[in-house]
């Protein structure tokens, strides 16, 4: 729980490769960190900060800009419930109010066991499946009171190993292999791309 | 009129394995890209511009023309796509990159191959897991087979194609906001000029930030020929069109149909697309392009699915998300929630839409609460106002992106055609109670 560890350091390194500017990686590290702990700490974003080349307020003026990253502790399942127009028209706020019965939290709040953090979200795009959810951002579609309560029990259970712990996204990570590799191209490489230079194009 | 246009970009949407290299190109998938270099890059350039090819991420510009404003002979050129799909009623890209991910992929090289684009940044918005996931996988296996990367096929072509994500804001989607996010910045709209990435983007370079739906037709224009798509559809809007039919319907779906001559009316009632409306109700509005548009009625039903007519209808396509609200629908309770999306979204750059947009949501939410006053209806208009003057259609703009302006449009649209029913809940608010002070707290802590 704090700076990232050494496998991550290593994973951050490769992802930091990829990008002409080492910043451009800051989400994606964010996201790791996220997934290293639950939440965003101080020490993990500083970290960050060091690894890019920016200050650590820079990265919590980044981080604070977006939704997914949450500062605090939150429970091992966000659940995410869509309100918005399509979800609204077909039953989300129903669902929503139905949600904070059976929790017994209001959105933005954690159950007690630390399981569960609700929240009302904005559309997810999965509007001809309303109303729908996400767990830690796994959908749900076309979700009923009753399927809801069992979705609740099934996660307490531990029966749905299909959804990770919270802050984990992708399961399958990007790796470009090195002998496959075309290259960073950064934005003082101002040669003709040589496809382009071999067509006799290279004035166009 | 209901055609039997193929689909071209939902083809394999039926397969069990639409997802996987095997199954990609066990259906043509990469022979696009072996064609395309033997053709060399200006002619698979000509034949986008052929196909007239509308983006199909909201704004509806032609990729062509798009790719043709990058300057000439500035170096390098980056190729940004953008997977950021947020517009509520819409979902489409989601489908496209979840369900075919290597079509995308395989957009990505043609773009990249006819632009001259030296590396692609495939943006995904942050909740969409499962997409990263089946795009990731792709990659690694168009890399290993020689797709992607270093001299493409034995090609003289060589480009990465990394896969970033974002982090939850529907501002991202604007693309001057995404190259910042992709800059790992906060991602707030860029003061134009430059007007156009195209000539400064990411990084300040010559960048094409193409929508994930507008680069999944490239195979099959690049294997069937610009003219064989620009044969389909009507007017400017040429091919097929991915739309999302959602709320009041009997079979709420995502329909692949021909652009431009399928209407309004085709895809709410067909009976192989969304079937009607629920409880065969009354229809009472419906909006036409996500939830930034104008809403429209009964009397647009019979318009074409054809950008320039709906433009001058009064409202526009969008990203393809038909919402449609039945006789029940409570306007002010609508109206609410799509402004409100608006308010929490904003990103607070400029003043008229992060004061505006907080504001309108305010006002709104003692309506709906039964404090309404009878001035808040001008005063709905004035903000209104103050934010996109003069409340047209195409909407002017006091700020520099359009998300200000389309707050707006749900209030001009609920007002023009449903004041009356705003009228009669401010009207029973004042007998109930005399005015109570607006509050300032917000309905939900977070946005």
């Amino acid at each position: 729980m704090a700076r990232l560890t050494n496998d991550n350091v290593e994973l951050a390194r490769e992802i930091i490769g990829r990008y002409p500017r080492p910043k451009s990686a800051l989400i994606p590290l964010l996201h790791l960190a996220q997934e290293q702990d639950g939440h965003l700490t101080d020490e993990a974003m500083a970290h960050i900060g060091e690894l890019v080349g920016v200050s650590s307020a820079e990265v919590l003026g980044t981080a604070s800009f977006y939704e997914m990253f949450k500062m605090e502790t939150v429970g091992r399942y966000m659940v995410n419930i869509c309100t918005n127009i399509s979800c609204q028209l077909r039953g989300g706020e129903e669902l929503l109010a139905h949600a904070e019965k059976t929790l017994g939290i209001r959105p933005g709040q954690t159950t007690s066991d630390g399981l569960f953090t609700l929240e009302d979200v904005e559309c997810i795009a999965a509007c001809t499946e309303a109303p729908c959810l996400q767990v830690n951002y796994r959908y749900e579609h076309r979700i009923s009171n009753e399927g809801f309560d069992q979705l609740v029990n099934d996660l307490r259970a531990g029966r749905r190993s299909d959804i990770p712990s919270h802050g984990v996204l992708a399961e399958v990570r990007q790796h470009i292999p090195e002998d496959r590799r075309a290259g960073v191209v950064t934005p003082e490489d101002k040669a003709v791309p040589v496809w382009i230079a071999a067509a006799g194009e290279g004035d166009k | 009129m209901i055609t039997d246009a193929p689909r071209i970009i939902t083809s394999r949407f039926d397969n069990a394995d639409s997802f996987t290299l095997a199954g990609y190109e066990a259906t043509g998938g990469y022979q696009a890209l072996r064609k395309a270099l033997s053709m060399g890059p200006a002619a698979v350039a000509d034949e986008v511009k052929t196909a007239t090819l509308l983006g199909r991420g909201g704004a509806g510009f032609p990729a062509g023309v798009k790719w043709g404003l990058a300057p000439e002979n500035v170096w390098p050129r980056y190729l940004v796509v953008n997977g950021d799909e947020s517009e509520p009623g819409t979902y489409k890209d989601r489908l496209l990159m979840e369900r075919d991910p290597h079509q995308l992929i395989e957009g990505v090289l043609l773009a990249c191959y006819a632009i001259g684009c030296g590396q692609a940044f495939l943006y995904v918005r942050g909740e969409m897991a499962v997409a990263q996931e089946r795009i990731a996988a792709a990659l690694n296996d168009a890399y290993a087979a020689g797709y992607v990367g270093k001299n493409i096929l034995g090609s003289d072509f060589s480009v990465d194609v990394v896969l970033t994500w974002g982090a939850g804001a529907y501002i991202v989607g604007e693309e001057t906001a995404l190259i910042e996010s992709l800059e790992g910045n906060r991602g707030m709209p860029r003061l134009k000029p430059p007007y156009f990435p195209a000539a400064k983007g990411l990084y300040m370079q010559p960048t094409i930030v193409n929508n994930v739906e507008t680069l999944s037709n490239l195979p099959w224009i690049v294997t069937n020929g610009g003219e064989a798509f620009a044969a389909l559809g009507a007017e400017t809007s040429r091919g097929t069109r991915m739309f999302a039919v959602s709320g009041h319907v009997k079979n709420p779906g995502v329909f692949e149909v021909e652009y431009g001559v399928t209407t309004f009316r085709d895809l709410i009632f067909a009976p192989q697309y969304a079937g009607g409306i629920l409880g065969d109700r009354a229809l009472k509005a419906f909006i036409p392009g996500g939830a930034s548009a104008p809403w429209f009625f009964e009397e647009h039903l019979d318009l074409p699915l054809e950008k320039v007519t709906v433009d001058r209808a009064g409202s526009m396509l969008g990203s393809g998300a038909v919402v449609v609200m039945d006789e029940t629908t409570d306007a002010v309770k609508a109206c609410l929630r799509v402004v409100r999306f608006f308010a929490r979204e904003s990103c607070g750059k400029c003043t008229p839409c992060r004061e505006g947009t907080t504001w309108l949501e305010n006002i709104l939410q003692r309506i709906q609460d039964g404090y309404g006053r009878p001035t808040d209806l001008d005063l709905l208009l004035d903000v209104s106002d103050n934010i996109s003057p003069g409340i047209a259609w195409p909407p002017k703009q006091t700020t520099i992106c359009p998300l200000g302006p389309s707050a707006v449009s749900p209030i001009a649209s609920a007002l023009q055609r449903f004041r009356p029913e705003f009228e009669a809940r401010i009207a029973y608010a004042q007998e109930a109670r005399h005015s109570i002070p607006v509050t300032i707290t917000k309905a939900s802590s977070h946005g």
